[in-house]
C-alpha cells in the first residue's frame, strides 16, 4: 500500500500545483495550497507505515501550522477585498514596476 | 677567388669604415630632408586661396578627345608659387649634394680595391627583434647598390633641375618636390637596404609616391584613377613579395641578403624551394616592373607630369625589380626553372608592348609601351642568369629613357604654351598634331635621335651595347648550362632560350620601326598644329635642355662600361662586369656550370651583325614606309580599323581585366560582401542582433519584477522542477 | 484490518477511497463558483481522512476530519459567503495555451516525482526510541507511540507551535479590523 499511497500523493500534489498556476481567484489558490499540503501529509502518513509514528506526530505539526495559516491567509484577502474589492489575482500587482 | 662568399659578412671593419663611405647613411637622408622642407612649404601655402589650390586650374579636361583619358595636365600659368624660390633651391639641391655624395663614396669604394670583395654594411639600429626573426635597419654598400645608387642620384639630380623649369608655373610646386623628394628617399632605402624587409619598405614606398605623383593632377578623376590602378597593381606584386620573404623565413631563417645568399648557395640547383621563393619574387618584380600580367598601370601612369614619368617610370622605381632578382642572384640560380620562367615572359613582354607601341598616337604612350619592351629585355638578361647584362641595360636604359621622356616632356611644354596662347583645346600629346618640330628646337631633336638610335641599338651608342650583351647571353646559354638542362613546362630549356632569342630580335625589330616613327612623325615633315601656335613654338628653356645635353652624352657614351670581349679594340673590356662580380659573379657561374661564358669569336661577330642589321632595317622600313605627309590632325584623323584598331586598343587587355576581375571583384564585394556580410551579417546579426539580444534578456528579467503573483507561482514551479530534475538525471 | 494488507477488502477499499480523492480533486480545481469548490475539497479531505484510518493512523484520520474538514474548510467557507463573491464571471484561466501549460507542468512534475520515488528507501532512517511497529501494543493505545514524541522529544517544536498559533490569532485579528 505505500507505493499506491505515494503515487496518490503525488497525484494529489501534482493537481494542487496545476490549480495554482491555472486558477486567477485568490481564494481558489489558497485551497489548492490546502490541497498540496493534504497529499504531503498522505506521505508522511504512508511512510510512517514503514518508520515509525515520528510521520504521525509530523502531520499533527503540519495541520496546526496549516489552521494558522489559513487564517492568517484568509485575514489578508480579506483585508486586500477591502482595499481592491476583488479577490482576482490579475488586480493583486502593487509590486509591479 | 671569383667563388669567394660575398655572402658572408665580414667579421672584422670593413676597409671602407674609415672612409667617407660611413656618411652612407646620410644618402636617404638628404632627400628626406628635401621633402620636410618642400612639404612644410606646401602645407603653409594650402591654406590661402589662389595658386596653392589646384582646382583654380582654369580649364577642363583637354579637348574632347581626352574626356575619358587621363593626361598630362601641364599648363603654362602666368604666375609662380609663392615659396617657388625656396623649393627651386632645396628640391634640386639636396639631390646635388646626394650625388656629390654617392660620387665620393664611389671613389672611396675604387680606391678600396680588394677590400670590396665583401659588402660593407652599416647597422644603423635594431628593428624587429621577435624571436627568431631579428632584422635591423643597416644599409649595404657594395657594387651592385653603388651601381643603382649612381644612376639614381645621378639621373634623378638631372630630372630635378629639368622639372624647375616644367613645374615652375604649376600651382603645386612645392607639393612635386616634395612627392619627387620623398620618392627618391625610398628608392635609396630600397637599393641601400641590406635585408629583404627593409628593401620592402622602400618598395612599398616607392609605390606610394608613385600613386602620389601619378595622380598629381588629381582634380581630373582619370588622372586619380590611374594613380589608384597603379597602387593596386603593384600591390599584388607586393603580395607575391611578401609571400616570398615568409618563405625565405620559413625555409632559411634569416631574410638579409648575405644570409639567404649563403643559404640559397647551400641549395641544389633545381630544388622545389628555391623555385617556389623566386616564382614569387619574380611576382613582385612583375607588379613593380610592369611585366606581364601586371604592366596594365604603367601606360596610365602616363597621366602624372613627364619628368616623373622620367624618373619613376623609366629610369628608377620601375627597374627596382631587375634590381631584386639581380640582388638574389644566388638564389635564382639554384631554380632554373623560375628563371626560365622570367626569361620567357620577359620577352613575351618585350614583344607584346612593342605591337602596342607600333600603333599609338600618343607621344607618352608610344615611350611608356617602349619602357615596358625594354624592362621585358632586362629581366630576359637576368632571367637568364646574365646580371650583368641586365644590370648594364638597366643604366643604359636610364639614360636614353630618361633622355626620351625629358625631350617629350620639352616638346609636350612647348606645344601646351602654343595651344594656351592661342586658346585651343587641342591634345598637345598627339603626335598627329606635331610635326617638322626639327626647326623649332633643333636642340632637342639632335639629342632625341642620339636616344633613338641608342634604344634602337645602333653601333656604338650605348644601347647597342646592353642589347647585345643580353641576347649574346642569350644565346651562349643555350648549350652548357642549367637553363638548358632544365625544361619549362615540359619544353627543353634550350627551345625556351632560342624562342627568347628570336622574341628579343623580334622586339629589336619592332622597337626600330616605332621609335623612328615617333621621331618622324614628331620632328620631321611638315608642321600639323597651326599657324597661330607656330608662332610661339621655340626651344625649351635652358633649365630644361641642360639636363637633356648631360643625358645625351651618356647615351652616346655609356655603351664604355661594359664593352663585350670581341670588340677590345674600342677599350677596356668588361668594366661592369668586374665591377659587379662579387656580388653576382657566384650566381653567374652557377648558371653556367662554373665556367666563364664562350662564344667563339665568329658566333659572336655573327650575333652583332644580326642585331645590328634588324636595328638599321627597322630604322629603313619606317623612314621608307612611314609617310608623315600622309597624317591628318587628330581631331580630323579617321577612326582606326582592322589590326590597327586592336594594337591601338592595347590588344583590349584593360577590357578583359575589368570583364573577369574588376568587374566580379566588384559584383562581390556590393552583394556578397556588403549587402550580405555587412548589411546582414554584422549590422543585422551583431548588431542589432545583441540589442535584440538584450532587450528580449531584459524582457525576461522584467518578468521577474512584474508585481503579478500568477508569474510568480509559474517561475516557482519550474524552479521546483528544475532542481527536481537536477536529482533525477543525477 | 490493519495488518491484512493484503486483503481484498483492504484493497478495495483504499483504491475506492484514492481514485474519489483523485476525482474530486480534478473537479475541485476546475469549478467555477468558490462555494463548490470549496465543497469538493471537503470531499477530498473526507476521503484522505479514511486512507489515513486505513494506513493505520486512525488519530490522524479523526483530527483530520475534525480539524481541516471541520474547522479549515469552515474558515474558507465562511470567507467566501462573507465576500459575496459568487461565480466568476470570466473564465479563470489565461486562455486555453494556459490550461495546456499548465497540463504539461503538472504531468512534468509527476513524471519527476515518480521517477525519484522509484528510488530505493534508505534502508534505515535514524529514529528516536519510541517508533515502531509495535503500536498498539503498549498502554494507551494507539494515541500514546504520537503523544509520548510530540511531549518528549518535539517539545521544542510543540511549543513553539503553540505560540505560533497564539501570533496567528492576534495577526488574523489585526488583520481583519476594518481601519477607522
Amino acid at each position: 500500500m505505500l507505493a499506491e499511497s505515494l503515487f496518490f500523493s503525488a497525484v494529489l500534489f501534482t493537481i494542487g500545483v496545476v490549480g495554482v498556476l491555472t486558477r486567477r481567484n485568490a481564494i481558489i489558490i489558497f485551497m489548492c495550497v490546502e490541497l498540496m499540503l493534504n497529499a504531503v501529509n498522505l506521505t508522511f502518513v504512508a511512510l510512517s507505515t514503514l518508520y515509525g509514528a515520528t510521520g504521525q506526530v509530523f502531520v499533527v505539526f503540519v495541520m496546526t501550522v496549516a489552521a494558522a495559516e489559513a487564517a492568517v491567509g484568509l485575514a489578508i484577502i480579506i483585508s486586500i477585498f477591502r482595499h481592491r474589492q476583488s479577490v482576482n489575482l490579475e488586480d493583486i500587482n502593487l509590486l509591479k514596476g | 677567388m671569383l667563388l669567394h662568399m660575398q655572402n658572408e659578412l665580414p667579421a672584422t671593419g670593413h676597409v671602407l669604415a674609415d672612409t667617407v663611405a660611413r656618411f652612407v647613411w646620410l644618402l636617404p637622408v638628404l632627400p628626406l630632408l628635401g621633402f620636410l622642407v618642400n612639404g612644410t612649404l606646401s602645407m603653409l601655402a594650402a591654406g590661402k586661396p589662389g595658386p596653392a589650390d589646384p582646382s583654380a586650374h582654369g580649364h577642363d579636361a583637354h579637348g574632347a578627345a581626352s574626356a575619358h583619358e587621363a593626361h598630362d595636365d601641364h599648363d603654362a600659368h602666368a604666375t609662380r608659387h609663392r615659396f617657388a624660390g625656396i623649393v627651386s633651391l632645396v628640391g634640386p639641391g639636396v639631390m646635388v649634394l646626394a650625388f656629390g655624395l654617392a660620387v665620393a663614396i664611389f671613389a672611396a669604394m675604387l680606391g678600396a680595391g680588394e677590400g670590396m670583395n665583401d659588402p660593407y654594411v652599416q647597422t644603423l639600429f635594431k628593428w624587429m627583434p621577435a624571436g627568431a626573426l631579428d632584422i635591423d635597419v643597416a644599409f649595404q654598400l657594395d657594387q651592385l647598390s653603388m651601381v643603382m645608387v649612381l644612376v639614381i642620384t645621378g639621373v634623378g639630380m638631372l630630372i630635378h633641375l629639368f622639372s624647375v623649369g616644367y613645374m615652375g608655373a604649376d600651382p603645386g610646386y612645392p607639393r612635386y618636390f616634395a612627392y619627387l623628394n620623398l620618392f627618391v628617399f625610398f628608392m635609396l632605402l630600397l637599393v641601400l637596404g641590406a635585408s629583404y624587409p627593409l628593401m620592402f619598405v622602400g618598395w612599398e614606398g616607392v609605390g606610394l609616391c608613385s600613386y602620389l605623383l601619378i595622380g598629381f593632377w588629381f582634380t581630373e578623376k582619370a588622372n586619380a584613377d590611374a594613380g589608384k590602378k597603379a597602387f593596386i597593381v603593384n600591390r599584388i606584386g607586393d603580395f607575391g613579395f611578401l609571400i616570398a620573404m615568409f618563405m625565405m623565413f620559413a625555409n632559411f631563417g634569416t631574410l638579409t641578403f648575405g644570409g639567404v645568399g649563403a643559404a640559397a648557395a647551400e641549395l641544389p640547383v633545381g630544388a622545389l624551394v628555391a623555385t617556389a621563393i623566386a616564382l614569387f619574387l619574380f611576382l613582385g618584380a612583375a607588379g613593380k616592373s610592369a611585366q606581364i600580367p601586371l604592366y596594365i598601370w604603367l601606360p596610365d601612369a602616363m597621366a602624372g607630369p613627364t619628368p616623373v614619368s622620367a624618373l619613376i617610370h623609366a629610369a628608377t622605381m620601375v627597374t627596382a625589380g631587375v634590381y631584386l632578382v639581380a640582388r638574389s642572384a644566388t638564389l635564382f640560380a639554384a631554380a632554373p626553372v623560375a628563371q626560365l620562367t622570367v626569361a620567357a615572359i620577359g620577352a613575351l613582354t618585350a614583344v607584346f608592348a612593342a605591337t602596342i607601341g607600333l600603333k599609338q598616337w600618343d607621344i607618352k604612350k608610344v615611350l611608356a609601351y617602349s619602357t615596358v619592351s625594354q624592362l621585358g629585355y632586362m629581366f630576359v638578361g637576368v632571367g637568364v642568369g646574365a646580371y650583368t647584362a641586365g644590370v648594364f641595360h638597366l643604366v643604359t636604359h636610364a639614360f636614353f629613357k630618361a633622355l626620351l621622356f625629358l625631350g617629350a616632356g620639352s616638346v609636350i611644354h612647348i606645344m601646351h604654351r602654343a595651344y594656351h596662347a592661342t586658346h585651343s583645346h587641342e591634345d598637345a600629346q598627339d603626335m598627329r598634331n606635331m610635326g617638322g618640330l626639327r626647326a623649332p628646337m633643333p636642340v632637342t631633336f639632335v639629342l632625341m635621335w642620339i636616344a633613338t638610335l641608342a634604344i634602337a641599338g645602333i653601333p656604338f651608342f650605348s644601347g647597342f651595347f646592353s642589347k647585345d650583351e643580353i641576347l649574346a647571353s642569350v644565346f651562349a646559354r643555350t648549350h652548357g648550362s642549367t637553363l638548358a638542362d632544365a625544361s619549362l613546362l615540359g619544353i627543353p630549356g634550350s627551345a625556351v632560350l632560342y624562342g627568347v632569342y628570336a622574341l628579343g630580335l623580334a622586339a629589336a625589330l619592332m622597337t626600330a620601326i616605332y621609335m623612328t616613327r615617333m621621331m618622324l612623325y614628331t620632328f620631321h615633315g611638315a608642321n600639323r598644329t597651326g599657324e597661330k601656335e607656330r608662332a610661339h613654338m621655340g626651344e625649351a628653356p635652358w633649365i630644361m635642355t641642360g639636363p637633356l645635353v648631360v643625358l645625351g652624352v651618356l647615351a652616346l657614351v655609356g655603351g664604355w662600361l661594359n664593352v663585350p670581349a670581341v670588340l677590345s679594340f674600342l677599350g677596356p673590356t668588361e668594366a661592369l662586369h668586374h665591377w659587379l662580380e662579387p656580388v653576382v659573379g657566384q650566381g653567374t657561374l652557377i648558371v653556367t656550370h662554373g665556367e666563364a661564358t664562350h662564344l667563339s669569336h665568329a658566333t659572336e661577330y655573327a650575333l652583332i651583325g644580326t642585331a645590328v642589321l634588324i636595328a638599321v632595317a627597322g630604322i629603313a622600313f619606317a623612314a621608307l614606309r612611314l609617310k608623315p605627309a600622309k597624317l591628318v590632325t587628330a581631331k580630323d584623323a579617321p577612326a582606326e580599323q582592322g589590326i590597327e584598331k586592336v594594337l591601338l586598343d592595347k590588344w583590349y587587355v584593360d577590357e578583359a581585366y575589368d570583364k573577369t576581375v574588376v568587374k566580379p571583384t566588384l559584383a562581390v564585394s556590393q552583394n556578397v560582401l556588403w549587402k550580405g556580410v555587412d548589411a546582414g551579417l554584422i549590422d543585422g546579426l551583431f548588431v542589432n542582433g545583441s540589442a535584440f539580444l538584450a532587450r528580449g534578456l531584459g524582457w525576461v528579467g522584467s518578468q521577474l519584477q512584474s508585481g503579478r503573483v500568477g508569474t510568480y507561482a509559474w517561475v516557482l514551479v519550474l524552479g521546483v522542477i528544475g532542481v527536481l530534475s537536477a536529482f533525477s538525471l543525477r | 484490518m490493519t495488518n491484512e494488507f493484503n486483503s481484498l477488502f483492504y484493497g478495495f477499499h483504499f483504491y475506492l477511497f484514492g481514485i474519489i480523492a483523485v476525482v474530486s480533486a480534478i473537479v475541485f480545481v476546475t469549478r467555477k463558483s468558490p462555494v463548490a469548490a470549496a465543497l469538493w475539497l471537503v470531499n477530498v479531505l473526507f476521503c484522505l481522512a479514511a486512507l489515513y484510518v486505513l494506513l493505520d493512523a486512525q488519530f490522524i484520520g479523526a483530527i483530520q476530519v475534525l480539524v481541516y474538514a471541520g474547522a479549515i474548510m469552515v474558515v474558507f467557507l465562511f470567507v467566501v459567503m462573507l465576500l459575496n463573491l459568487g461565480d466568476a464571471t470570466v473564465v479563470d484561466i489565461r486562455g486555453n495555451a494556459g490550461r495546456i501549460a499548465a497540463g504539461f507542468v503538472g504531468a512534468l512534475l509527476l513524471a519527476e516525482v515518480s521517477v525519484l520515488a522509484r528510488a530505493r528507501f534508505p534502508g534505515q532512517i535514524e529514529l528516536p526510541a519510541s517508533s515502531g511497529a509495535e503500536v498498539v501494543q503498549g498502554p494507551g493505545g494507539i494515541i500514546a507511540p504520537i503523544a509520548e514524541p510530540l511531549f518528549r522529544e518535539y517539545l521544542l517544536a510543540f511549543e513553539l507551535t503553540s505560540m505560533l498559533l497564539l501570533t496567528a490569532i492576534v495577526g488574523a485579528v489585526v488583520l481583519g479590523r476594518k481601519r477607522g
